[in-house]
C-alpha cells in the first residue's frame, strides 16, 4: 500500500503553520510534540502507520472553521478523525498532514421526542447517542460493532451500518441534517429536522464521503421508539448452503427480522470461548432477532422455526431471558476481538447478493486452502454483507502480503458475483486500489468531480478512496500551485 | 427522441446541440424545452430476486409493471410513490425512472423511508454522453461516493437515468386505520406525534382539516395489527373520538395522491417542515385548503393562483415546492425552494460538472 510522498515544502513550513494554529486554538488543543502525535499514527487498521505533522482537537465549529481556513491557505492536507476506529484506514495520516480530531465535540445539543430527532456534536460516540435518549425509551438505530467507541463523525463519513440495519437501515437512512465545514472554512447547513432535501440531496452524498468533502461537526439524527421487546433465536446447520437457503426462505415468507447474522465454525468457536453464549458447535449458525410485543415475537419466531425445520437444522434454540439475549449479542459483536485473540487478522466487508452466498463461501474455502491462511466468516446474512476474517501472523515475514492478496481476491469475487468491495467499513486506503475492479474510469471520474466541487484543492483526506494514480492529476494540481 | 438502449441514448446526448426536457411517462408535470428525450424505450425488469428483496429495472419501465411483478410475489415498493396524474391533470404512464428522479414518496415515508432510502444503484447518462454507474444491487454498499442518493430527487438535472436497483419489502398481511376526530391542526399534530412516539409502528399519520380527522395506519401480520391497534387506541385517548376505518386502502391512496385537492382550482404547494412547526406554518399560509401528511411534516396547501407562498412563510426551516401552477407563476417563483448561498454554490458546481453544457431540464431546480 502506497501513500503519497510527503511534500517537503509543507514540512519546511511546519512551525509557521503551528504558530497560526496556536493563534486560533487553546494550547492544549494543538499537538505537536513528536511523542504525542504518535497517538494519531493509525486507526483500527493498524497494519499501516504514519505520525501526522500536527494534530488539533477543536472544541467548536468555529475552531474547526479556523483550522481549515488556515490549512487551506497554507495548502496543508487535513485528515479528519472521529474516534479512530476505522477498519479501512480512513483516518490514516500522511507525514505532511494535520489530523483534525473531533473528540472534544461530544455534546448533545437538542433532544426532541415529539419530532423524533436528536442533534449532537459529532465527536459523540454512537452508543452514547442512544444513552442520551434511553430514559425515554428511544434509541439511535445504526449499531456498528464498535459502537461503544466509534464517533458519529466517523459513522457519517463511512455511512456505517451494523447488525440491525436489515430493518432500520444504515447511517444515511437515519441522518436528517448536518453542519459541515468546507475546506475553505465556510460553514454549510444541510438538511435539518424536516424530511428530504428541497433541492439536490447533498446530505446523501456527504454521508459516506469518507471525510473528503467536509468536516461534519453537528448532526441531526433520527431517533426511534424502542420496540416493546426483542428476542433472538439460534439455528445451527451442518451445511452453509442450507443455512443460506433458510435465510432466503425466511425473507420470502414476509417476515422481516431486525437482524439475521451468520457465523461459521471457526467464528462460532472463537466467540463461544469469548462470550460463553451457548452457541451450538456446528458448520453454520444463524442468529435471527425479531421485535415487538411478547405475542408478536412468539408468532414471528414460530414462523421462523417452522421454516428452519424444513432445512434440517442441527439445533434450534430461542433465548430464554434478556440476559441470554445479551450474551448471544455480546458473542456476535465480539467476533473481531475473539478472532484477534487467536492471531492477527484482517477483516473484510464486501457485500454479495444473498443468492450467491453458498458459492462465495465455497470459493473462500478453496482460496483459504490455496493461500494456506485460515479464514472465519461472520456476517449480516439478511443483507449479504460478508465479514471474512483472515488470520495471519504479522511477525512472520510475507504473511501480511499473502493475507492482503487473499483479501483482494475475496473482494474481487464479491464484485464479480454482483456485489461490492465494502458494505459498511468504507474504502479508506485499504480498498482504494481495488476500486477499478468495481468502477470504470468514467464512474470514478464522476465521483471525483464531486470532490472537485466541495474541495477544489483536494486537501481533505486526499489519499483515500480513489486509486492514487486516478487522483494524481488532481492532487498534483494542488502541489504545482504551491 | 426515444432511444431504445443506453448506448443509443448516450450517443444522442453527445450529439445534442440544444437543451432538452427529460420525460419518463411525463406525469409529474415539469416544464422546459419542447425537445424531449423520452425514456419509455428503455423498459423492462432486468432482475428480480424476491429472496434477496431486490429488483432491477430499466428507467422507462412502467411503475404498474413493477408493482404487478412485486404483487405476484407478495412484495411492494415500501415508499408508496404518489401518482401525480389526478392532481396535475396529466396523462401518460408513470415510470420507475420518473419516480426515482423526483424521489417520490407517499405516506409510509414517515416510517419506512423515502424512495432514495430504497434505491440501491443507478445507471445514467451524464451531460457529456457518458454512461455512468453508481451503487449496485446489494443492500449495503459504501464503495465510493453515494451518487445514488444524489441522483434520486435530482429531477434529471444531473443525468438521464437508464437503470435503477431497488430494495423492496414484503407486503403486509393486514392493514388497519384509526381516525381521531380533532379540533385543529395543533391537536392533530399532537395526536400524530403521540402515535409516532409509541412503539406500535404507526406507518401513516395524516390529517384532513376538511373533515377534522387524523388518520393513523398500522400494518403487519393480522394478530399483530389487532394487538397494536388496541394499544394505539389507548395512546390516543384524550385526543378525541377514535373510530376504526373499515377497508382503509382507498383512503391512503387518496391521501397519497392529494385527492381532496383534485378538480379544485388554484396553485398547489408542498411544504416540508419539522412536524411540530406545522400548525404555526399552516396558519401563516392562509391557504384555501390544507392537507397534512407525515405526522405534520408534509403540508399540502391549495392557494389562489399566483400566490407567493414563500413570501408568506418568510424564513423557513424546511422547504416549499410549487407543485401545480401556471407557467407564468412557475417562471416567477420557481418550483423549488431557493437555496442558501453556500448550498447554492455547491449545487451549481455539481450541475456544472455533471451537465457542463446545461442540456438537462434547464430552469428546473434553480
Amino acid at each position: 500500500m502506497d501513500m503519497p510522498t510527503p511534500n517537503p515544502d509543507i514540512l519546511r513550513r511546519r512551525d509557521a503553520v503551528l504558530q497560526q494554529l496556536l493563534e486560533v486554538l487553546p494550547q492544549d488543543a494543538v499537538i505537536h510534540d513528536a511523542a504525542e502525535t504518535l497517538a494519531y499514527e493509525c486507526d483500527a487498521l493498524t497494519a499501516y502507520k504514519c505520525p501526522p505533522m500536527l494534530a488539533v482537537l477543536p472544541a467548536t465549529t468555529q475552531q474547526v472553521s479556523d483550522v481549515l481556513r488556515i490549512c487551506h491557505a497554507e495548502g496543508v492536507p487535513v485528515v479528519p478523525r472521529g474516534s479512530g476506529t476505522s477498519l479501512a484506514g480512513g483516518a490514516l495520516p500522511t507525514a505532511d498532514c494535520v489530523i483534525l480530531g473531533i473528540a472534544r465535540m461530544n455534546e448533545v445539543l437538542e433532544t426532541d421526542y415529539d419530532n423524533r430527532y436528536i442533534r449532537v456534536q459529532t465527536g459523540r460516540t454512537n452508543l452514547s447517542v442512544t444513552g442520551a435518549v434511553e430514559e425515554e425509551d428511544f434509541f439511535y438505530a445504526p449499531d456498528p460493532s464498535s459502537q461503544l467507541a466509534c464517533a458519529i463523525a466517523g459513522n457519517v463519513a463511512m455511512n456505517s451500518g451494523g447488525a440491525h440495519c436489515l430493518k432500520y437501515g444504515v447511517t444515511t437512512n437515519n441522518l436528517l441534517g448536518v453542519t459541515m465545514v468546507l475546506m475553505d472554512g465556510s460553514v454549510v447547513e444541510i438538511g435539518g429536522a424536516h424530511l428530504d432535501a428541497g433541492g439536490l440531496d447533498l446530505l446523501g452524498v456527504v454521508c459516506g464521503s469518507e471525510g473528503q468533502l467536509g468536516v461534519v461537526t453537528e448532526a441531526t439524527l433520527r431517533i426511534l421508539r424502542k420496540p416493546e421487546g426483542a428476542r433472538p433465536v439460534l439455528i445451527g446447520f451442518d451445511d452453509n448452503e442450507v443455512a443460506g437457503h433458510c435465510v432466503s426462505d425466511i425473507i420470502k415468507s414476509g417476515i422481516l427480522p431486525v437482524a439475521i447474522e451468520f457465523m461459521d465454525t471457526l467464528c462460532i468457536r472463537a466467540c463461544e470461548n469469548f462470550a460463553k453464549a451457548g452457541y451450538p458447535d456446528c458448520t453454520a449458525l444463524l442468529i435471527i432477532e425479531v421485535e415487538g410485543s411478547e405475542a408478536e415475537i412468539d408468532y414471528q419466531l414460530s414462523k421462523i422455526v417452522e421454516i428452519a425445520k424444513r432445512h434440517n437444522p442441527v439445533e434450534i434454540r430461542e433465548s430464554q431471558s434478556p440476559e441470554e439475549s445479551a450474551k448471544i449479542w455480546l458473542g456476535r459483536k465480539s467476533a473481531f476481538g475473539a478472532m484477534g485473540q487467536m492471531n492477527d487478522y484482517m477483516c473484510l466487508d464486501g457485500t454479495i447478493p444473498v443468492s450467491s452466498l453458498p458459492e462465495v463461501l465455497r470459493r473462500i474455502g478453496e482460496m483459504s486452502q490455496d493461500y494456506g491462511l485460515p479464514v472465519g466468516n461472520v456476517f449480516h446474512a439478511g443483507d449479504g454483507n460478508m465479514h471474512p476474517l483472515i488470520l495471519f501472523d504479522a511477525n512472520k515475514p510475507g504473511d501480511l502480503e499473502k493475507c492482503e492478496a487473499f483479501g483482494a481476491d475475496i473482494l474481487r469475487l464479491c464484485v464479480d458475483v454482483g456485489g461490492c468491495l465494502t458494505g459498511e467499513h468504507g474504502v479508506g486506503v485499504e480498498k482504494r486500489d481495488l476500486m477499478t475492479h468495481q468502477y470504470a474510469p468514467q464512474d470514478l471520474e464522476a465521483q471525483m468531480a464531486i470532490k472537485d466541487v466541495f474541495d477544489p484543492k483536494w486537501l481533505l483526506n486526499p489519499a483515500k478512496v480513489f486509486p492514487l494514480d486516478a487522483s494524481a492529476s488532481r492532487r498534483d494540481v494542488r502541489l504545482a500551485a504551491e | 427522441m426515444k432511444p431504445k438502449t443506453e448506448t443509443e441514448l448516450a450517443e444522442m446526448v453527445a450529439g445534442l446541440s440544444h437543451p432538452v426536457r427529460i420525460a419518463g411517462g411525463g406525469t409529474r408535470g415539469i416544464g422546459g424545452p419542447d425537445a424531449t428525450i423520452h425514456t419509455a424505450g428503455l423498459s423492462g425488469i432486468t432482475l428480480y430476486e424476491p429472496g434477496a428483496l431486490t429488483l432491477v429495472a430499466q428507467a422507462g419501465t412502467p411503475l404498474a409493471e413493477i408493482e404487478a411483478a412485486l404483487e405476484a410475489e407478495g412484495q411492494q415498493l415500501p415508499f408508496e410513490p404518489m401518482d401525480h396524474r389526478g392532481l396535475l391533470g396529466t396523462g401518460g404512464e408513470p415510470t420507475i425512472g420518473g419516480v426515482v428522479a423526483a424521489n417520490i414518496s407517499g405516506p409510509r415515508r414517515i416510517q419506512a423511508g423515502a424512495c432514495r432510502d430504497f434505491l440501491l444503484g443507478v445507471r445514467y447518462v451524464d451531460g457529456k454522453g457518458q454512461m455512468i454507474k453508481n451503487g449496485g444491487r446489494v443492500m449495503k454498499n459504501v464503495t465510493g461516493y453515494d451518487l445514488v442518493k444524489l441522483m434520486a430527487g435530482s429531477w434529471g438535472t444531473l443525468g438521464i437515468l437508464t437503470e435503477v436497483s431497488l430494495k423492496v419489502l414484503p407486503k403486509p398481511e393486514s392493514t388497519a386505520t384509526l381516525a381521531v376526530q380533532v379540533a385543529d391542526a395543533e391537536d392533530a399534530v399532537q395526536a400524530m406525534s403521540a402515535a409516532l412516539k409509541s412503539p406500535f409502528e404507526v406507518n401513516g399519520a395524516a390529517y384532513d382539516p376538511q373533515d377534522g380527522r387524523t388518520y393513523l395506519r398500522i400494518e403487519g401480520f393480522s394478530d399483530s395489527v389487532s394487538y397494536r391497534l388496541g394499544q394505539l387506541r389507548s395512546v390516543l385517548t384524550g385526543f378525541g373520538e377514535v373510530k376504526e376505518i373499515p377497508d382503509p386502502a382507498d383512503l391512503w391512496q387518496d391521501l397519497r395522491d392529494v385527492k381532496p385537492f383534485q378538480s379544485l382550482d388554484g396553485d398547489v404547494w408542498r411544504i416540508s417542515v419539522k412536524p411540530s412547526d406545522a400548525p404555526d406554518v399552516s396558519m401563516h399560509l392562509a391557504a384555501d385548503q390544507l392537507l397534512f401528511d407525515w405526522g405534520g411534516g408534509l403540508i399540502w396547501a391549495r392557494v389562489s393562483q399566483g400566490t407567493d407562498l414563500r413570501a408568506r412563510l418568510g424564513a423557513l426551516d424546511g422547504h416549499a415546492t410549487l407543485v401545480r401552477a401556471g407557467a407564468d407563476t412557475i417562471e416567477i417563483l420557481g418550483q423549488f425552494q431557493p437555496e442558501l448561498a453556500e448550498v447554492k454554490a455547491l449545487t451549481r458546481g455539481l450541475r456544472q460538472r455533471f451537465d457542463p453544457r446545461g442540456l438537462f431540464n434547464p430552469g428546473l431546480m434553480g
